[in-house]
């Protein structure tokens, strides 16, 4: 085997992190990150899902035509995703309002297929497993990491407790209103992007084309 | 069966015709009758275990609803505390089933099991609205109203539920009313999806303080409806104006145009009138 359980684990996280290496599954980060609590509930989310979808898809990978793959890897992962939907509106009632539709959405989320894809396809199940236990935290981690960010500055709390006192409410911090609007993200997370191939700058994809100077006649 | 089938091709051993599962799984994927089964079996078994977590989990996901529901009709009438019994506090109100057209309870329906929110799209129950300030498409004719009386047996609290379209989103809550039915106590939405910290401040407790104590008409109630959520006072005065969310202005005029129109002759007000009378 290529790689260890470890590095399966620990890859993700930065070395190939789905979201800051790969640039997969950027919708739900910006549409579940304004608050640190949805995004940890939702980290949590895709990481099951991930793994499970994962296991079940590799174990049946022998099986599975490949004419109908595709499909038969949606049905496993919506499944899943279902079961996970109905589970959080039965024990955490709040959060599933607050996620609302995200949860759903786990199902086009392209981490889970792009695993299922690539990995759960050509491995074991149990490799296939932890392979989604990884690219759920590494997902997770920016998520936290955005999140973090977000509802720092965007709200003045952190897991829903006042940290900066906002102005709305008596205080003195004005908070920064577009924090918490779905663009936002997108600058935090391209700016983490930026500062991980600045720290490892083998991450720097290779540029497509090169602009030639060409000699007038 | 099928597992004595393995050894099968074993030196030594005769071959025998294979089991049926181990023929199944040796067959190439890609055969077309493979395909087919595949899809198949795999869709059952789906199926059956979306079924098997959507049925078990449903009874608890319903309490849950239920539960959500007791605890803003409890905050609404400012009786919900941190660690509080819900279902004993919530035994203090008197649920009603009410028909707004006149203004009487209809005692047809059980008020504890009435689902409002089925009512307002059930063609026998609701009706069309040509002119809609809410934005809610279908009017119920019947609602669930609570009433909350004092240890004297005088209401004390009315409690109506309200709900339009705001920005992005219809606002489901509850306005909470004294026992003049005119005098505001409390503005609550349980369900919205109003931008994160510019509409969805309609949350924010400092805001929903702001309509504590104010009026809906005019005259002690008996007057035009007055109750405002806007940028500027109207004339009738500021007892009648809540102060609009400031960068929230489409939220503002949504949560406007749904009190005003919940509190008019074409929502509550027959029912308000009966109270004002002191008729119930």
């Amino acid at each position: 085997m290529a790689q260890t359980y470890r590095s399966m684990l620990v890859d993700p996280m930065v070395d190939n992190n789905p979201i800051t290496l790969q640039v997969l599954g950027v919708c739900s980060a910006l549409a579940v990150t304004s608050s640190l609590q949805v995004a940890a509930v939702m980290a949590l989310a895709v990481t099951l899902v991930t793994a499970f979808s994962s296991m079940f898809i590799s174990a049946l990978r022998s099986q599975i035509p490949s004419s109908i793959r595709i499909i038969v890897q949606m049905i496993i992962i919506a499944s899943l995703v279902i079961v996970v939907d109905q589970a959080l509106k039965a024990y955490a009632y709040e959060i599933s309002k607050t996620l609302s539709v995200f949860v759903g959405l786990i199902i086009t989320n392209c981490i889970v297929m792009g695993r299922a894809e690539a990995f759960a396809m050509k491995n074991p199940p149990v490799a296939s497993f932890i392979d989604g236990i990884g690219n759920g935290m590494g997902y997770g981690l920016i998520l936290l990491l955005v999140g973090f960010i977000r509802e720092l500055f965007g709200s003045g709390s952190l897991f829903g407790i006042t940290i900066l006192p906002t102005v709305n409410n008596g205080g003195w911090y004005v908070p920064n209103g577009l924090l918490l609007l779905p663009p936002s993200a997108f600058f935090v997370i391209g700016l983490l992007i930026w500062g991980f191939r600045s720290w490892k700058p083998e991450q720097v994809e290779d540029r497509e084309y090169r602009i030639q100077v060409v000699e007038a006649h | 069966m099928p597992d004595k089938d393995i050894d099968t091709n074993a030196p030594g051993t005769p071959a025998k015709a294979p089991g049926l599962i181990r023929r199944f799984l040796d067959t190439p994927p890609d055969n077309v009758g493979k395909t087919v089964a595949v899809a198949l079996g795999l869709c059952l078994v789906a199926s059956m275990v979306v079924s098997a977590a959507a049925v078990s989990l449903r009874p608890l996901q319903e309490k849950n609803a239920a539960l959500d529901k007791q605890v803003n009709i409890l905050q609404v009438a400012g009786l919900y505390e941190e660690g509080v019994d819900v279902a004993q506090a919530f035994a203090a109100f008197e649920p009603h089933v009410l028909e707004l057209e006149t203004g009487e309870f209809a005692e047809q329906f059980d008020a504890t099991s009435f689902d409002d929110r089925a009512a307002a799209s059930d063609p026998e129950l609701s009706h069309t609205l040509d002119e809609d300030p809410a934005g809610i498409g279908r009017q119920s004719d019947y609602v669930t109203v609570y009433l909350l009386r004092d240890d004297a047996g005088a209401l004390d609290k009315v409690i109506l539920p309200i709900y339009g379209y705001g920005l992005w989103s219809t606002l489901y809550g509850f306005i909470a009313l004294e026992e003049d039915a005119n005098t505001i106590y409390g503005l609550q939405f349980y369900e919205h999806a109003e931008t994160p910290g510019l509409g969805a401040e309609v949350d924010n407790p400092r805001w929903k303080a702001l309509w504590r104590d104010k009026e809906l008409r005019t005259e002690g109630g008996e007057g035009e409806l007055a109750i405002t959520v806007g940028k500027t006072v109207p004339p009738e005065g500021r007892d009648y104006y809540v102060d609009a969310l400031s960068g929230a202005t489409l939220t503002s005029r949504g949560v406007n145009n749904l009190v005003r129109f919940w509190m008019s002759d074409r929502g509550f007000e027959p029912f308000l009138e009966r109270l004002r009378a002191g008729e119930i």
